[in-house]
């Protein structure tokens, strides 16, 4: 008979403790179980709002509602801002692959020059945005805030609801601010492995396994966005 | 350890097989390119009265998926991923997609509700 105990045979099975099923490292794992979450949590939000659009009898035009390009004119122009934001977010998500793949050839300085790219991207982004409640914000939507009924007349594209226009105040800021957060968060967490790259910590650790998680969030910010934008802004 | 060690080499030896610096370049030309299409149905076909607004809905939603499976699948990199992982990831959403047909009947029947009086 064998000597060796059942206990000491070497198991190698994948899914009773010999390799990794999924040959994902644990962090990874973790990140992407915590986006399938979040991604819940902004599903419940969107669906809300479509539960919402579809029980009211008009819904301000977002033509009408967006229009305006700060800085250069205040209507007129559907979409273009949006669409600013849009590319300047798909742009950034570009710059976060590019650091991912540098780190994988373990090349510092090119993951310090495409997390720094990502960064300036997003603070773009963020300020964009910040451009946009404020413009709304000037036109009289807020949280529990409508403009008058005259003024909706031109933001409708029939009979004006004010408890259509105060949904969609309410759920635009929600769910733009929600996400907007998320951004925030990114480059905070952009900040933070770009220090950490910089004073060698992954180079010390050999792998950027790091980059790759933020990398994840990142992407999932950018594809949350993607859905805002066609139900906030195209549908 | 040492497994350990091996596995995070295995994976990354994956990776440079999944996506390349042309890779990455290609999935946001396609990005840019879906979202230039949606422009392009926002701001012509639509008020230009080639698209009916429903119809061009169901095209957004279609192609916004698509940018989605884009980002999720290269980005994210989890076409590379092994099997298990991708459908722990995709098949979860079942319960987000009885929630939006729930949802949507519900808002539905408010709204012929409020028709109604």
């Amino acid at each position: 008979m064998n000597s060796v105990s059942q206990l000491d045979q070497v198991k190698t099975g994948p899914w009773n403790g010999g390799r990794s099923p999924w040959s994902v490292e644990y962090g990874k794992i973790m990140m992407w179980f915590f986006l399938l979450s979040d991604a819940f949590t902004f599903s419940s939000l969107l669906i809300y709002y479509g539960a919402q659009r579809f029980s009211k009898l008009t819904w301000p035009d977002p033509d009408l509602v967006f229009q305006s390009v700060p800085g250069f004119a205040n209507s007129g122009y559907p979409l273009v801002f949006v669409g600013i934001m849009t590319f300047i977010l798909i742009i950034s998500s570009v710059t976060m692959v590019m650091a991912v793949e540098a780190g994988h050839r373990r090349s510092k300085k090119e993951v310090i020059a495409w997390l720094v790219a990502t960064i300036i991207f997003g603070f773009m982004f963020l300020g964009c945005q910040a451009l946009e409640w404020s413009h709304l914000h000037h036109e009289g939507f807020w949280w529990g805030q409508i403009p008058s009924t005259e003024e909706l007349k031109h933001l409708f594209d029939g009979p004006v609801s004010l408890v259509a226009a105060q949904q969609f105040a309410n759920l635009f800021f929600t769910i733009t601010g929600f996400h907007g957060f998320h951004v925030f968060s990114g480059v905070m967490i952009n900040v933070i492995i770009l220090i950490m790259t910089i004073n060698g910590t992954f180079e010390k650790r050999g792998h950027y396994l790091m980059v790759e998680k933020v990398g994840l969030y990142w992407h999932f910010v950018d594809l949350v966005w993607v859905f805002v934008f066609t139900f906030f802004y195209l549908v | 350890m040492s497994e350990h060690a091996h596995t995070t080499e295995e994976h990354g030896h994956d990776d440079h097989a999944g996506m390349n610096k042309a890779k990455i370049w290609k999935v946001a030309g396609i990005l840019s390119l879906i979202t230039a299409i949606e422009f392009i149905i926002a701001l012509w076909a639509i008020p230009g009265g080639h698209i009916p607004q429903h119809i061009g809905n169901y095209i957004y939603i279609a192609l916004t998926l698509l940018k989605a499976f884009y980002i999720v699948a290269y980005f994210m990199h989890l076409k590379f991923e092994k099997l298990g992982l991708q459908l722990s990831l995709t098949v979860s959403f079942i319960f987000i997609i009885y929630f939006i047909v729930l949802m949507l009947i519900e808002g539905n029947f408010l709204n012929l509700h409020m028709l109604n009086h």
